[in-house]
């Protein structure tokens, strides 16, 4: 069974946002690490593929920085990676990377694609189901277990107040929810075996397009929020500062 | 003749959820400028009562799909309905709630029209230039993206509770449409098998008013029971941090954060939670943050409107007697 993992780079969850004098989003000195959804789609590629055999390649679209969390899943048992790398992508939006991610997936052999729910970076939760429109696969959102046979799988989704089972005919389409696996550690095994694993950098044209997708989005705006301020600490005897605490809430805030 | 703005309506045992009235409140606030109808757009099976309400909701006119194949929601019937019906009518916009379905259906469907969209905005206002702006958070709330979709239909998701839903007007007349499911062989793929709903008399997390949540500081599952009585005086929902979903204490749904749900309520109540930046990403947008820790350094104090330094033991079967007082 050979699994495809879309894997996207995102800014350690710790990382205190700022922005550049142009207004971007500042990158310099950040941490980064896969998008802790990727890491349960990555760890279930590798289940699947110890139960079925097969291959597992991690595609990524982003720049040149995506090799060391490429590598990092090739660390953890993955056999190949694929980076689409190109310039052309700046302003790519999520039309333009699933377009892209579609084209590279459609060039490798994949029963099941996995990726995750929602990247925690631009918080979209687009891509993942995108690709599978591109592709025409069906596809099962926020899933919490998979079993999978031969020519089709089975699905637990989370929904709004409970979960659904859903069947779907391979090849097909799964975003993965915290709770479906726990993400193995890389050992060292696993380090030195990841760095003669072929990591294939690839460009627009390398992929076949002539010219990049136009993006449907326009170039977006950042800010930060102002900060919240810290409010009021009540002080006193836990039954006063209660019902002083029940007094403002219905009183000043008015929420209760 | 006008296009309409599209407010695709979820429903659940014949309610409309809330997060879709608050999309006809603001969609008709929207088309107070534009000039545009207001358009409710209901799939389902049974659904003529729905369609009604969505009309005293201020609906202009309501498109029903009725078909036995839409009594489950699917991602791919979904798709092709919407897909199909947009395509004729060129809307020039859908908003759909940030549900689970709204999730799921919204990025499948604006590929399929081969358009750009806007996921869980928190505003939205009119654009001259391309009709609608929306703001969203990112990177768990410590930033904000401001854009506009340049193609059409614009497809978009909107965050429950952002904005007011507005009251019904049982006068209202909307013009009712009927419109049939046609649906592509490829879209019907996917079979529900089955759909578990847990028995639960408490709102919804995402869509709750009021949610009081509970953290490492509970030390146990069976503490948990304290917060519910709580919850249970005021209506609310009961939330908790990964560490308490990490302890096992708390299933996985009920998780707050960034690699929980993202909640906006009215009034959030933290017990015995530190505040660490990713629970924070989960509940920063809620209106009045109230904490209850023991420790005064603790982050949460940093965001919390209110908050009292003490024992959550102590405090919250106090509060739990202090609402029940207010609601008696
Ligand atoms: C990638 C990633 C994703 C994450 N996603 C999430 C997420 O979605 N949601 C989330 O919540 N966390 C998330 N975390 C974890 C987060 O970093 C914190 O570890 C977690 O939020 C801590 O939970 P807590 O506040 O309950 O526990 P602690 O930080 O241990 O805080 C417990 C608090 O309880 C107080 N307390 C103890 N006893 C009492 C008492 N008797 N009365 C009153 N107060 C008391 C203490 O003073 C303390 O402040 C994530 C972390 C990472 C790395
Ligand atoms: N640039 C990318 N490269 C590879 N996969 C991606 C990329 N962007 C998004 N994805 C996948 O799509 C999921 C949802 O991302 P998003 O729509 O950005 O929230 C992620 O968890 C990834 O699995």
């Amino acid at each position: 069974m050979n699994i495809v993992v879309c894997l996207k780079q995102t800014f350690d969850t710790e990382t205190k946002i700022s922005l550049n004098s142009d207004g971007k989003i500042n990158e310099v000195g950040v941490t980064r690490a896969i998008n802790p959804y990727d890491e349960f789609a990555v760890e279930e590629g590798l289940r699947l593929k110890e139960k079925f055999g097969g291959e597992v390649v991690i595609v990524s679209v982003g720049t040149e920085k995506v090799q060391e969390s490429i590598r990092t899943a090739l660390a953890m048992g993955a056999d190949k990676g694929v980076l689409v790398q190109d310039p052309a992508l700046e302003k790519a939006d999520e039309w333009v990377v699933a377009e892209v991610l579609a084209k590279a997936i459609s060039q490798l052999p994949y029963d099941i694609i996995l990726a995750g729910r929602i990247a925690v970076d631009d918080q979209s939760a687009q891509v993942a189901v995108r690709v599978a429109e591109a592709m025409n696969l069906p596809s099962v959102s926020s899933i919490l277990e998979l079993q999978a046979e031969e020519s089709k799988a089975t699905a637990t989704r989370e929904i709004d107040g409970g979960t659904e089972i859903i069947e779907v005919p391979l090849p097909a389409v799964f975003t993965a929810q915290k709770g479906l696996n726990e993400p193995r550690y890389p050992n060292m095994m696993g380090i030195m075996k990841a760095k003669s694993k072929e990591l294939k950098v690839m460009s627009l044209a390398d992929l076949g397009f002539t010219e990049a997708p136009a993006p449907k989005t326009s170039e977006p705006v950042f800010s930060l929020p102002g900060s919240r301020k810290a409010g009021i600490k009540i002080q006193g005897e836990p039954a006063d500062s209660v019902r002083e605490l029940v007094r403002l809430l219905t009183e000043e805030a008015k929420v209760v | 003749m006008a296009k309409g703005i599209w407010v695709f309506i979820e429903h659940h045992n014949g309610l409309i959820r809330k997060v879709s009235l608050e999309l006809l409140y603001q969609a008709k606030i929207i088309a107070e400028t534009s000039g545009d109808p207001v358009i409710a757009v209901v799939l389902g099976k049974d659904i003529s009562s729905v369609a009604d309400t969505a009309g005293t909701y201020g609906a202009d006119k309501v498109i029903m799909v009725d078909d036995e194949k839409l009594e489950n929601y699917t991602t791919g019937a979904y798709t092709s309905v919407m897909n199909k019906l947009a395509r004729e009518e060129e809307p020039q916009a859908i908003l759909l709630g940030n549900t689970a379905v709204g999730k799921d259906l919204a990025p499948r469907l604006a590929h399929r029209l081969g358009g750009g969209m806007a996921s869980d905005c928190t505003g939205m206002e009119r654009d001259e230039k391309d009709y609608l702006r929306f703001t969203r958070p990112i990177y768990g709330g410590k930033a904000f993206s401001e854009l506009t979709i340049t193609s059409k239909p614009i497809v978009a998701t909107i965050r429950p509770n952002t904005f007011p839903s507005g009251a019904p007007d049982p006068t209202h007349q909307a013009e009712m449409v009927k419109a049939d499911a046609v649906i592509d062989g490829d879209d019907l793929r996917a079979i529900v098998k089955e759909v578990v709903l847990a028995a639960s008399l408490r709102p919804e997390l995402i869509e709750a008013e009021i949610i009081i949540s509970g953290g490492r500081g509970m030390k146990g599952p069976e503490n948990f029971a304290l917060l519910e009585e709580c919850a249970d005086t005021i209506g609310a929902a009961v939330g908790a941090s990964r560490a308490a979903v990490d302890a096992g204490w708390r299933e996985q749904k009920f998780q707050v954060g960034q690699t929980g749900k993202t909640v906006s309520p009215t009034l959030y109540i933290a017990c015995g939670i530190s505040g660490a930046i990713q629970h924070v990403a989960g509940m920063g947008s809620s209106k009045v943050i109230v904490a209850i820790n023991k420790d005064p350094d603790a982050n949460i104090f940093t965001l919390a409107d209110y908050g009292i330094v003490g024992d959550l033991f102590e405090i919250v079967p106090l509060l739990t007697e202090e609402f029940k007082k207010l609601k008696s």
